[in-house]
């Protein structure tokens, strides 16, 4: 069943569709999921714990092999790309982890650095520098340059996280339950962050998230996973106004 | 009935024990294939020789001296008892570069970089730092797994040779404290002892044993399963397989050896 509240279908730069996984014969998590994301539009993607919301942001980025279906990136389907083309739609995808997953070998500055060095080998040490500083002010952490991840809070590592994946200036970001573990004010902080980037970088997002405070504000477009398929999509206010027993639960204080 | 869910025990065993070589190999063959193909990650492979070489020397020439010294100090009596005190340094050089300084090293290296790589990877695993290698478009195999792997094939036989040379040396100090001899004469004895021919098999037994502590480690945390508690199970079982497989590949070398020459 796919109840859609609202219908919007300008060029989507993201296109899933029938995308099936399971985990073993009885663990069927996703049951022919269709989603559409269109450029700078951000999608909040909803659901009950274990209802495969990151299995199918994985999914897209190749982390997760999908069993059947297609996950058109650029027009470009994701599942038959071969490794260098995967890796080269890779670069325009940002993913922000649930545990900001910072090298914890590195300083703040050689986690930034990791990818540019490899992906832009033209840039000079200086203007890698540069692009380091930059992406540290627009997360406003540039204080943390020479520090470990191990010195910074949650807050500040997920803020770092969001830094060096924008560091690769990224077309699409997936932030997977961006403000899991924070504070409120926190939370409110790494909202306003998000929106940011989608003004700044003019990206198109998937977020998935449990913070009804962090979907409202961040998205334009809010879809609930039910049994494996999107069971229903809106705005925020559409989504949360149905009459749905089941998504009202989503909505209840 | 007790009979038949004995035997689907053994068949399920048999399963999971084939499975796992079958993954070990595929392990094996990755390697192979990243190893050859560009790009190289050099830095990274010269910092993993510096952590895994220099970092192992302290350890290694304590235990490399003690193993010399100590040698000395036991077999000392039973070759005085039987007139043949001259036949000491020989004696002690051959054994520590035929046997002792490869195992008792590649056993240390296995204790402390297998297991050392074993946590590492398995909690860069646990906490997606793996993954977030791969989606920024960085083959993480060629990065952790074969830097790794080249580092300890490299460093374990220049270690095996430092322990060679310092256990010669604590050789020396176990024979000066009850006898006369100065090193010069000494090092002459062990080196007359020596044959080239007793290098080469012991160095290349010690290449087998660096690809397999650094492969055993790699393979452990690579396949950690998520949680905290897989990174200590990767780092013990790096350890104990490591530990083992020196073993069987030291008898299996002994064998060859024995053949060949």
């Amino acid at each position: 069943m796919q109840t859609e509240l609202s219908h919007k279908d300008p060029t989507p730069i993201i296109s899933i569709q029938g995308l099936a996984k399971s985990f073993g014969p009885e663990n069927q998590v996703l049951k022919g999921l269709n989603l559409k994301v269109a450029k700078g539009e951000s999608v909040v993607l909803l659901g009950r714990s274990g209802s495969g919301k990151s299995v199918a942001i994985k999914c897209m980025v190749g982390l997760i092999a999908a069993d059947s279906g297609s996950i058109k990136v650029f027009d470009k389907d994701m599942l038959v790309m071969s490794p260098q083309q995967l890796n080269e739609t890779r670069l325009k995808i940002g993913f922000l982890f649930q545990s900001a997953a910072l090298y914890d070998s590195m300083t703040v500055a050689e986690n930034l650095g990791f990818p540019l060095r490899r992906h832009s080998p033209e840039l000079s040490e200086s203007e890698i520098d540069n692009s380091i500083k930059e992406a540290l002010e627009s997360v406003g952490l540039l204080d943390a340059i020479q520090k470990m991840p191990s010195d910074l809070s949650g807050g500040m590592r997920k803020r770092i996280a969001m830094a060096r994946t924008l560091i690769l200036k990224p077309e699409i970001m997936l932030y997977d339950e961006p403000t899991t573990g924070l504070d409120t004010i926190t939370s409110r902080e790494i909202s306003d962050l998000m929106l940011k980037i989608q003004e700044d970088h003019q990206s198109s997002s998937i977020i998935i998230t449990h913070d009804l405070a962090c979907a409202k504000r961040t998205g334009n477009k809010v879809a609930i996973l039910k049994d494996g398929v999107i069971g229903v999509e809106g705005t925020y206010e559409e989504v949360s106004k149905s009459n749905l027993p089941w998504v009202q639960d989503f909505f209840i204080d | 009935m007790e009979e038949v869910s004995k035997h689907t025990f053994v068949l399920q065993q048999l399963r999971e024990l084939f499975l796992a070589m079958g993954k070990a190999t595929l392990f094996n063959l990755r390697f192979f294939r990243e190893l050859f193909f560009p790009p190289t990650e050099w830095r990274e492979t010269l910092k993993q020789c510096y952590l895994m070489g220099w970092k192992s020397l302290p350890l290694v020439s304590i235990t490399g001296f003690i193993m010399g010294l100590v040698l000395t100090l036991q077999s000392r009596p039973t070759l005085v008892e039987f007139g043949a005190e001259s036949w000491l340094p020989g004696m002690v050089g051959t054994s520590l570069i035929r046997e002792i300084a490869p195992v008792v090293t590649a056993l240390i290296c296995a204790g402390k970089i297998s297991s050392g790589i074993g946590a590492e990877l398995g909690s860069m695993k646990v906490t997606e730092q793996i993954d977030a290698m791969e989606v920024s478009a960085v083959n993480p195999f060629k990065y952790l797994v074969v830097t790794r792997i080249v580092a300890t094939t490299l460093m374990v036989p220049i270690l095996v040779l430092f322990a060679d040379l310092v256990g010669i040396l604590g050789g020396f100090a176990g024979i000066s404290i009850k006898g006369d001899i100065s090193l010069i004469s000494y090092a002459t004895k062990v080196i007359e002892s020596l044959d080239f021919i007793d290098i080469i098999p012991a160095t290349i037994k010690s290449c087998f044993f660096g690809y397999f502590i650094g492969m055993i480690g790699c393979y452990q945390g690579f396949n950690a399963s998520n949680g905290t508690e897989s990174v200590g199970r990767a780092a013990n079982s790096a350890v104990v397989i490591a530990s083992l497989s020196i073993f069987i590949i030291d008898m299996l070398a002994v064998q060859i050896t024995d053949l060949i020459i």
